[in-house]
């Protein structure tokens, strides 16, 4: 049993999605859900466990070879992004009940968590293969799925957003699938261990970086790397409250761990940042990122879309650390994947609270919402101090990794940059934080109330979080750190 | 009880506090009295303390290390237990003129007002026994989030923009200089923790460390050297106790008291003398104080004046560490201790004012010292202490900095010394003799309340402003415990 964890870490979320659809009904479908994603956080911390004390994990999907058959892999990165991403969907199962029964018609609610299962299993799916074409495979899965809960959005702006998300996602997905081509006709193997071992001796040819650029853009458009980000804000905003948690704390970072893994692993970082101008390429692309979505954050007036291009922006802090391609850049990037993550996922989380109460999140409705809902305001406002990155939260943690990672390699003025962008973030939590806190309730927000407890405790679970990994962040920095020491020192 | 424990047991009081602050928070009574209960109990833990360190012992107490490099931990040298014994102790006087002043006042949500109070005394508590850069950095961010609300209380428009500059310069600061300073100092010296004479001696080149010690003066906001001070004008408009305790005491005697840490525990001040890496300095808060006291001069608003004065003094005591010589900084340190007991008494004095009489300017006390005896005595010798007359506690601070000045032919300082004082007097002494020579003004103002033109302010707060003022002449009699830890501190 216990050896077969890393394909019932799919194989459990992909069948609740198929019991989830064949039961109909709102009650079942959820029930299945929680306890599918339960599951799958139970295998994965299990994974993780494994790993960390046996190593890496080799699981060949019915025993065939690696060079001819599907290999899951799972090292410490890979159970990482595992335990974060299950760990989400297991959190927000107890928020969804209430959020989703408000928002999506009743006979669509099953098909609701079809996807956001089926969407799950892709997302697992990716983080846990070893094999280029069914980490495509896994890609489109969450893809469609996510398509399909962003269109369940109660505002008919979101059939425009998933539309768009759409075309993008299709377009990113055929670039990898082309790059991924380039690489079994130089290679002969799908499985991305072996071409990276097979790479060595035919990296400079033109197949190879030709493969490089389509799977790199390909990949960049998922995670939404600036400007390939356009189809996000949409997306997070219009998208259904728990679809927008799920998706806005897993589904960019797991196109991230795809990205380092590609970058790393198979192309190997020498390759990749000695001999290509990526480094460059990845840093200005990464602070124009924190800068421009931060400053567009400024000026939004519906929270979630700034908090959307706020998403952006902390996705430039991620590419920013894997482009310093050193032990404390990567360890800041990865552990930024975790901390923004939870940080997100709280945030979301408030404002899917709001939307049960006051039905939209413009600012001028959540004015004066502190005195009406002051437990997820306080969460919001706990999410916020670590999105700016106040010490004593997750997100000062990434900061100085980021910090000194700058400084290590010389770049005192990369460090400049990475401080003054948090003044952006600033601007915009207190922005919001002021509305909330510091004015008169709003008309639609008089009549709010304090959120139900099964989705306070999910939000303050995140948000506690932010603070305790901020004051201990020996388990995720120190995790964010082996997986970074696993990386530079792949074969590449 | 161990040094240990009692560091801990001064930090979770006035968290404790807070808490039954917000749970008693219907019942007044019981709320102040906690709030009073709190304070005593602090300031018997602090003096618990006290006599630790003056027998000679260093408690300590390591918490936890949050990454490698990265460790929250306490360290108790003499002049944080100085820093702690007065905010602690000016705590309960405080207390006791909150209650007179909050109640008179009719103000609203006094139980934030007194729960966030808690909250920046146990920053405060935290930054005085800090015994690690980061841990310093740490509570420094804290204090100036809790402090963000008691700026805005009165959420009036004015409140509200005086709270975006006091967040934004003070956060802005910290992240842009303050921030980068700690890391650059972590790589270079290789360990973030306090040290007898410096970390930083022969690991930077002299103008490296000169722009080091710039991002600390500059990034540390609340010590308020020109030109980072405009938020502390600003922040005037919060209630009287808050200028009094915090913007007079604990958050700006927080900025000069980190000043003083990192010149005596980073840099160390031979390091800084044989370098001549700091010289600048003397003439940066030089200026500051010159210029400050010339802007005091032209304001008719008395918090604002005495605003004014706080910058001027603060400086000072950045003055008085910028000499490099042990004799002034003890100096420095004797002026922490008295400008906080008296410009304390002076605030007291201004909202005793504002409550009994309604008067805010300077223009409008005429006569007012007939009325109120007990207060504008009290403000006198507050106001005689900062002009450094003897008999009053700030003549020691200057007499120390004189004679550490003229000791090294420091003419720049002693000439702002010297020119300052008489400035000092130009800004007080016509208050004073506004308030005892000119006969009050005979025509009915617009307020029309006949408590009004009658009496004077509550008793609680007669009897807090009383208090202070005798300590501001207990002092220059008996200066034997600040003295003491101050020589402690230079012996080293």
């Amino acid at each position: 049993m216990l050896q077969h964890l890393p394909v019932l870490q799919v194989m459990v979320p992909l069948f609740g999605a198929l019991v989830a659809a064949l039961s109909r009904r709102p009650g079942p479908s959820w029930l299945v859900m929680t306890a599918a994603s339960w599951i799958a956080l139970a295998i994965s911390v299990t994974l993780m466990h494994q790993v960390l004390t046996g190593g890496v994990i080799s699981y060949h999907i019915g025993g065939w070879d690696p060079s001819l058959g599907i290999e899951y892999r799972v090292d410490v990165f890979s159970a990482l992004i595992l335990v974060l991403v299950s760990g989400i969907a297991a959190v927000s199962a107890p928020f969804a009940h209430r959020s989703v029964a408000s928002e999506i018609p009743e006979d669509r609610i099953a098909w609701f968590y079809t996807m956001y299962l089926l969407a799950l299993t892709g997302l697992l799916g990716i983080a846990i293969t070893g094999d280029a074409f069914n980490a495509f495979v896994f890609l489109e899965v969450s893809s469609l799925s996510s398509y399909a809960l962003i269109a369940l959005g109660r505002d008919r702006r979101a059939l425009v957003a998933a539309y768009q998300y759409l075309i993008l996602g299709t377009i990113g997905a055929t670039f990898y699938v082309i790059g991924v081509g380039f690489l079994y006709v130089t290679t002969g193997t799908l499985n991305l261990g072996l071409i990276g071992e097979r790479l060595a001796a035919v990296e400079s040819t033109r197949p190879v970086l030709t493969a490089l650029a389509f799977i790199t853009v390909g990949i960049s458009l998922k995670l939404a790397l600036f400007p390939l980000h356009v189809w996000l804000p949409n997306a997070y905003a219009y998208a259904p409250s728990t679809a927008t948690v799920f998706l806005a704390a897993t589904a960019t970072k797991v196109a991230i761990y795809l990205f380092v893994r590609y970058l790393f692993t198979v192309f190997g970082d020498r390759f990749v940042f000695a001999e290509l101008p990526i480094q460059q390429v990845l840093i200005v692309l990464s602070v124009a990122a924190i800068f421009g979505a931060g400053a567009v954050a400024i000026f939004q007036s519906d929270v979630k879309r700034m908090f959307a291009y706020s998403s952006v922006a902390q996705i430039g802090y991620i590419t920013l650390g894997i482009a310093i391609a050193t032990q404390t850049g990567l360890t800041g990037g990865i552990v930024h994947v975790i901390n923004h993550g939870l940080i997100k996922g709280a945030l979301f989380m408030a404002l899917g609270a709001v939307a049960l109460q006051v039905r939209h999140c413009h600012i001028e409705e959540l004015a004066g919402l502190g005195q009406k809902m002051p437990l997820t305001m306080s969460a919001l406002v706990v999410a916020g101090l670590g999105l700016i990155g106040v010490p004593g939260t997750v997100g000062f943690i990434s900061k100085w990794y980021l910090i000194v990672a700058s400084f290590e390699v010389g770049w005192w003025w990369l460090a400049v940059l990475i401080v003054a962008s948090s003044l952006l973030t600033v601007v915009y939590v207190g922005r919001v934080v002021e509305a909330v806190w510091f004015r008169e309730p709003s008309e639609v927000a008089r009549g709010a109330r304090e959120a139900p407890l099964s989705m306070l405790i999910p939000m303050w679970l995140l948000a506690g979080a932010t603070v305790f990994f901020g004051i201990d962040a020996n388990l995720t920095a120190g995790i964010a750190a082996k997986a970074a020491a696993a990386l530079l020192g792949s074969p590449g | 009880m161990s040094g240990a424990e009692l560091i801990a047991i001064a930090l979770v009081l006035p968290v404790a506090t807070a808490v039954l602050v917000a749970l008693f928070g219907r019942r007044p009574n019981s709320r102040e009295g906690a709030t009073l209960l709190g304070a005593v109990a602090l300031f018997a833990t602090v003096l618990a303390l006290l006599t630790q360190v003056l027998g000679g012992a260093a408690p300590a107490l390591p918490l936890i290390e949050i990454v490698p490099g990265l460790t929250i931990a306490f360290a108790i040298e003499p002049l944080g237990m100085l820093f702690a014994v007065i905010a602690s102790g000016l705590w309960i006087v405080n207390s006791l003129y909150s209650i007179g002043y909050m109640r008179a006042n009719g103000e609203q949500r006094q139980t934030v007002f007194y729960v966030c109070f808690a909250l920046a005394i146990a920053a405060t508590m935290g930054i005085a026994f800090s015994g690690n850069l980061f841990t310093l950095f740490l509570f420094y961010e804290v204090l100036t989030l809790v402090t963000y609300p008691l700026v805005t209380h009165s959420r009036t428009a004015e409140a509200k923009a005086a709270g975006r500059l006091y967040l934004l310069l003070l956060l802005g600061a910290s992240t842009l200089l303050l921030l980068p300073a700690v890391a650059w100092t972590g790589i270079a010296a290789g360990t973030l923790d306090f040290a007898n004479g410096g970390i930083l001696a022969g690991k930077l080149a002299p103008a490296a460390m000169g722009l080091l010690l710039a991002l600390f003066i500059f990034g540390i906001a609340k010590a308020a050297v020109m030109p980072m001070h405009f938020w502390l004008p600003a922040a005037m408009v919060a209630p009287t106790p808050v200028s009094a305790l915090l913007h007079a005491v604990a958050v700006v005697k927080a900025g000069v008291f980190f000043i003083v840490k990192v010149v005596v525990f980073v840099f160390g001040i031979d390091t800084l003398r044989e370098t001549g890496a700091g010289d600048w300095l003397v003439y940066v808060a030089g200026f500051t104080v010159i210029t400050a006291s010339l802007v005091a001069l032209r304001q008719d608003h008395l918090k604002r004046r005495l605003a004014y004065s706080t910058i001027s003094q603060l400086s000072y005591v950045v003055l008085g560490a910028s000499l490099f010589t042990p004799l002034a900084i003890v100096g420095a340190v004797m002026h922490i201790a008295a400008h906080a007991v008296s410009k304390i008494t002076l605030f007291f004095a201004a909202g005793s004012l504002h409550t009994a009489a309604h008067i805010d300017h300077v223009s409008e006390m005429d006569g007012i010292g007939y009325r109120m005896p007990w207060t504008m005595g009290a403000f006198a010798v507050g106001a005689l202490s900062m002009i450094g007359v003897p008999l009053t506690a700030g003549f020691l601070g200057k007499w120390f900095m004189l004679v550490g000045a003229g000791g090294h032919a420091q003419w720049f300082a002693v000439g702002v010394i010297v020119l300052s004082t008489m400035l000092n007097a130009g800004y007080f002494l016509p208050v004073i003799y506004r308030a005892f020579r000119r006969p009050a003004k005979a025509e009915a103002d617009g307020h029309g309340h006949d408590e009004a033109h009658s009496g004077e302010a509550p008793w609680p707060m007669v009897v807090a402003l009383v208090t202070t003022a005798i300590l501001t002449v207990g002092l220059f009699f008996f200066p034997g415990v600040p003295l003491t830890l101050a020589q402690m501190l230079t012996a080293g």
